[in-house]
This record gives structure tokens, C-alpha cells and sequence, in this order.
């Protein structure tokens, strides 16, 4: 039985649409390396038999919902919108994902969706900062303290992130508001298919923002940025704030910190996060943010932009070898240019990329530095 | 879950639930040592047998939490002793993040414990409950229990996760 939410998500999706060409599965970077799994075959079999038999089978997981297949599709079928629906679906019927880490992330997720006591999460915040209490300009930092909690073996210092972020925006001039009591943005859930956790992860955290009076809420994590942005006002309606990526705000505002940049003598490529890239269509400002680092020497990725292979893995699910065979091969790429520096826009395409480092799969000649924009453009300011 | 046998703390009506998450080699045949010489403890824990103290994982602890649990107990082999060799270093490994993790969440350091058991140690085993027990007796209720949108308690929601 199709329920009426899996049938509106078919509809949004514009899966009848589907020629069944196929360029879906050409591009799809799982197919690449799993030749079962096939979007082309999963559309169709949604269009031509009862979604809900799709819905219980354990593929509907594989797919990195990256976003790649809808760029080349000729009839504009919204495959990851689709798979988020069919997840919801296979949620109630317990076709539940494999969680990386153990499904400890998740189970933060929750506890944080149930409960209404107060976190402790302001401790990376230095005195070197300046934040407000009250202003226009609010900072929607993300699960960064709790990456670090958790990736300890990775050394990944995300709460660095935030610590750049917010020195770049002290050199504009912001001083942004902190959310003490923020929690989740609920991406990792959505995706899953658990819905109604997400929903209470947006009423909580629109409440809180509405309540503390900012009229902008930067985010500099794409997960954060797309899942307020777009996914928030879907449940929740008009939101009486407005979401602003980082990288718009500095494309905007570059010419007031260009001069304050130091050299950084190094070659770096870039890696677009999908949700940024695709899902969001912001290509330009990071690179506009990159160029303006003098002494670095940009090499652009064959694959980059719009067409940007994503980084193995997604809402922390589904890790597996496949995974780390797009991870390897993303990072071999970089270097095989000459570049000696990855830079990323997202928190977690870092922390994927320091744990494919990690193993033997790169030789170590051939490894390349990981680095989040933030930190890089926050590193040229301090030598500045 | 069982239902409660044991009498409420008379003045606070409060009786704290502990979850305890016992190795079958060592701490596991603790607590049997402890039933086997008829010590007396706190009757508030319910034992979840693993395998390994390593099979733990941070989630487990962090679900029980939001299912309802006071108080966590992770117990295994003293090191060196493991029934894998190395079960036990995993588990203090995983320990350490989750008490990371639950410091973040604001969850009372009291309310988690890590100790290790062996199997002829059912005195040590009693005394560590009853010491617990009244630690988070002193603590009160947890506030991490998930709650609907009208304030009672939610009825405990299924596993999110296939083999976590």
C-alpha cells in the first residue's frame, strides 16, 4: 500500500517523468563501483509497481542522495528528493540503516529531539572571540564539539571551524550571536527516514532562533545551511528569518578582508560539498573566498562544481568500502594535479576525508592536507 | 521493562533505574557470585548481558538515557583479562568519547559509570551498586528522558539503527 506521503514525495520528484535513459546510473558514483545498484532500475520499478515493495528493500539506502543523477537527468526526476521519500516510508516499516560509529550520532540526535535540558556546548568558545548577546546576526554552529567528542582518533579539531568562522566575522565587522541551547539541524534524521525526530528538531531550534531576535542566521556547514533553508520552512512554513551561507557573505563583502590575507604558498583544489554545491547551486563564492588567499596556487578538480563527485558517504549511514574507494579516489585526483591541499566547505566531507587518510589506501607520498575553507582563510588572516 | 518491585524513597517518591550493561565472562559471573553468596543490593539495576564490555557502544548508553535510565552502568574484565584479549581497551576507548559526548549533552558524570568486575568478585560487585544507587538516588530523576509534546513520558521508541 502507498501511503499518501510516499505517493506526494513520488509526485515532487517528478519520478513519472523518468525517459528510463539511464544517465542516472552512468554518473551515479556507487553504480561506478557496485554495478547492482541502480537508480534508473529503482525509479522504475516505483513507476511500474507498488512503491511500497521499493520502500522495504534495503537499497533504497545506498543512495549518497549527492544529487548527481538529477543534474544529468533530461526530464529533471528529483532523485534524492525520492529516495528522502522513500526513506520516511521504510522507516515505519523498520528498513532501518546501517549507522557509521554505531549510530552514536543519531542517538545524540534523538536525545536532543526529546529532551528540553540545556547543553553544555559553549566551552570551545575562546576569549579571543567576540560574540553578542543580542544583534542582527545570528551563528548556527552545528554538531562540531560533538565531532570531536567522537573523532578523537581522527584528531579532527572541527570546533576550529567555528573558531575561523567566527574571527572572519569579527574582521567584517559581526559579531555574531551564539545559540548556547542549539541543537542538531536534524540532516542525519531526514535522511534516515526519521521524520518525526527531524520535526522536532526544527520546532525546537526555529523556536530558539525566533526567540533570540537575529534577523540572519549564517551557517558554515552545507548540511545545516540546506537543511534550514529548504527543509525547515517545508515542515515548519515561513520561518521569519533568512539563511546565509558564509562564502555568499564573504563574495560579498571580500574586498574589506582581501588586503588583510597573508600568503599562503601552497597548491590547493577544491571539493564542493553536495549540498552546497547541487543542492544549494553555491559554486562561485568559495572560490572567489580561495582566490583571494595570495600565494595560492588553485587547481580545479576534473570533476568539480555542479559535477563534483561527493565524498563517499552521507548522514553518517551506509559507510562502507565503496565509500572509501570514492574517497581515495577523490583525494589521488587532487594530488595527481600537483595540489598538495584539499580544501572543503563542509565539516563532514573534512572528517571523511582525515578518516580516508588515515588507512593504507594512500600511499603516504601521496597524500594530500585536508583543510575546511574557514580554517585556511582564518590561517591566512592570522599570518596577515 | 520490568515493572518496579522495589518501595519508592519515601520523602522524594523517586527510584532511580538503572541500566547495566554486564561482560558474560567476568562482571556478568560477578553478579552471579554476588546472588551464589546471598550479598544483599540495591534491587534498581537491570542487567544487559554483551558479550564483551567492547560490544557496548556509545549509542547504546546515550538511548537508554533518552529511553528513561537514571543512571548507566558499562562493566567488564580488568585488563588482561578479557575473553577476547583486547574487548576491554575498546571499551574504555568507546568510554571515553561517550563521556565526552554525554558531557556535551549535559548529563551529570555521576549518572555514568565504567568498572571493572571479575568473576570472583561479587562483594566488590554489591558495594558497587548500592554505591551507585544511592549516587544517583542523591542526583533525582533523570531530565533526559524523551517527552511528547504534552510532558509525560514517551513510551520507548524502537531501535533507528540496523546492527548498531
Amino acid at each position: 500500500m502507498t501511503t499518501a506521503a510516499l505517493q506526494k514525495s513520488i509526485t515532487t520528484a517528478n519520478a513519472l517523468r523518468c525517459l528510463e535513459c539511464g544517465k542516472c546510473t552512468a554518473v551515479c558514483p556507487i553504480s561506478r563501483f557496485n554495478g547492482s545498484y541502480s537508480p534508473r532500475r529503482i525509479v522504475s520499478r516505483v513507476i511500474t509497481g507498488d512503491p511500497a515493495n521499493v520502500a522495504i528493500d534495503p537499497a533504497v539506502r545506498t543512495c549518497l542522495t549527492c544529487g548527481l543523477c538529477s543534474q544529468r537527468c533530461p526530464s529533471d526526476v528529483k532523485y534524492s528528493a525520492l529516495t528522502k521519500g522513500l526513506r520516511a516510508e521504510a522507516f515505519q516499516y523498520k528498513n532501518l540503516p546501517s549507522c557509521s560509529h554505531g549510530g552514536a550520532l543519531q542517538a545524540t540526535m534523538r536525545i536532543m529531539a526529546g529532551s528540553d535540558h540545556p547543553q553544555d556546548r559553549m566551552g570551545w568558545v575562546t576569549d579571543d572571540l567576540k560574540i553578542s548577546e543580542k544583534g542582527e546576526w545570528g551563528y548556527f554552529v552545528g554538531c562540531l564539539p560533538y565531532f570531536d567528542a567522537l573523532f578523537t582518533d581522527l584528531e579532527s579539531n572541527s570546533v576550529d571551524i567555528a573558531r575561523h568562522t567566527i574571527r572572519i566575522l569579527n574582521k567584517l565587522g559581526i559579531e555574531p550571536v551564539l545559540f548556547k541551547d542549539e541543537r542538531c539541524c536534524g540532516h542525519d534524521l531526514l535522511w534516515g527516514g526519521d521524520v518525526d525526530n527531524f520535526r522536532r528538531l526544527a520546532e525546537r531550534n526555529v523556536a530558539m532562533i525566533r526567540a533570540s531576535g537575529v534577523k540572519k542566521v549564517l551557517t558554515a556547514c552545507p548540511e545545516c545551511y540546506r537543511t534550514l533553508a529548504v527543509d525547515y520552512p517545508e515542515v515548519m512554513g515561513p520561518l521569519g528569518f533568512e539563511l546565509v551561507y558564509i562564502t555568499e557573505l564573504l563574495a560579498e563583502r571580500l574586498k574589506y578582508i582581501a588586503g588583510a590575507l597573508g600568503e599562503v604558498k601552497r597548491t590547493a583544489s577544491y571539493q564542493d560539498p553536495c549540498r552546497l554545491g547541487r543542492h544549494m547551486g553555491i559554486v562561485d563564492s568559495p572560490r572567489q573566498a580561495i582566490g583571494a588567499i595570495p600565494g595560492l596556487t588553485f587547481r580545479e578538480m576534473r570533476k568539480s562544481g555542479r559535477s563534483a563527485i561527493c565524498c563517499g558517504t552521507s548522514a553518517w549511514q551506509n559507510c562502507d568500502a565503496i565509500s572509501k574507494r570514492i574517497q581515495t579516489d577523490r583525494l589521488l585526483g587532487a594530488q595527481a594535479l600537483g595540489a598538495d591541499l584539499m580544501i572543503t566547505s563542509c565539516p563532514k566531507c573534512y572528517v571523511h576525508f582525515k578518516c580516508a587518510l588515515q588507512g593504507e589506501s594512500i600511499p603516504a607520498e601521496k597524500k594530500v592536507e585536508v583543510k575546511d575553507l574557514m580554517v585556511v582563510l582564518g590561517e591566512a588572516l592570522a599570518a596577515g | 521493562m520490568a515493572t518496579d518491585v522495589q518501595t519508592p524513597d519515601t520523602k522524594t517518591g523517586f527510584t532511580p533505574r538503572i541500566l547495566v550493561f554486564a561482560c558474560n565472562w567476568c562482571s556478568y559471573a560477578g553478579a552471579d557470585n554476588a546472588g551464589v553468596n546471598r550479598l544483599q543490593y540495591s534491587p534498581n539495576i537491570r542487567v544487559i548481558r554483551t558479550m564483551c564490555s567492547g560490544r557496548v557502544n556509545p549509542s547504546h548508553v546515550i538511548d537508554a538515557f533518552r529511553m528513561g535510565a537514571d543512571g548507566v552502568l558499562w562493566s567488564g574484565c580488568h585488563f588482561g583479562d578479557c575473553h577476547y584479549s583486547f574487548g576491554n581497551y575498546e571499551a574504555e576507548k568507546n568510554f571515553k568519547k561517550l563521556a565526552e559526548m554525554l558531557r556535551l549533552l549535559n548529563v551529570h558524570p555521576k549518572r555514568f559509570r565504567l568498572e571493572w568486575v571479575s568473576a570472583a568478585e561479587g562483594i566488590k560487585w554489591a558495594e558497587l551498586i548500592n554505591e551507585f544507587v544511592s549516587d544517583v538516588q542523591e542526583l533525582g530523576p533523570s531530565p533526559h528522558r524523551a517527552k511528547n509534546g504534552t510532558g509525560e513520558p514517551e513510551p520507548p521508541p524502537e531501535g533507528s539503527c540496523e546492527s548498531s
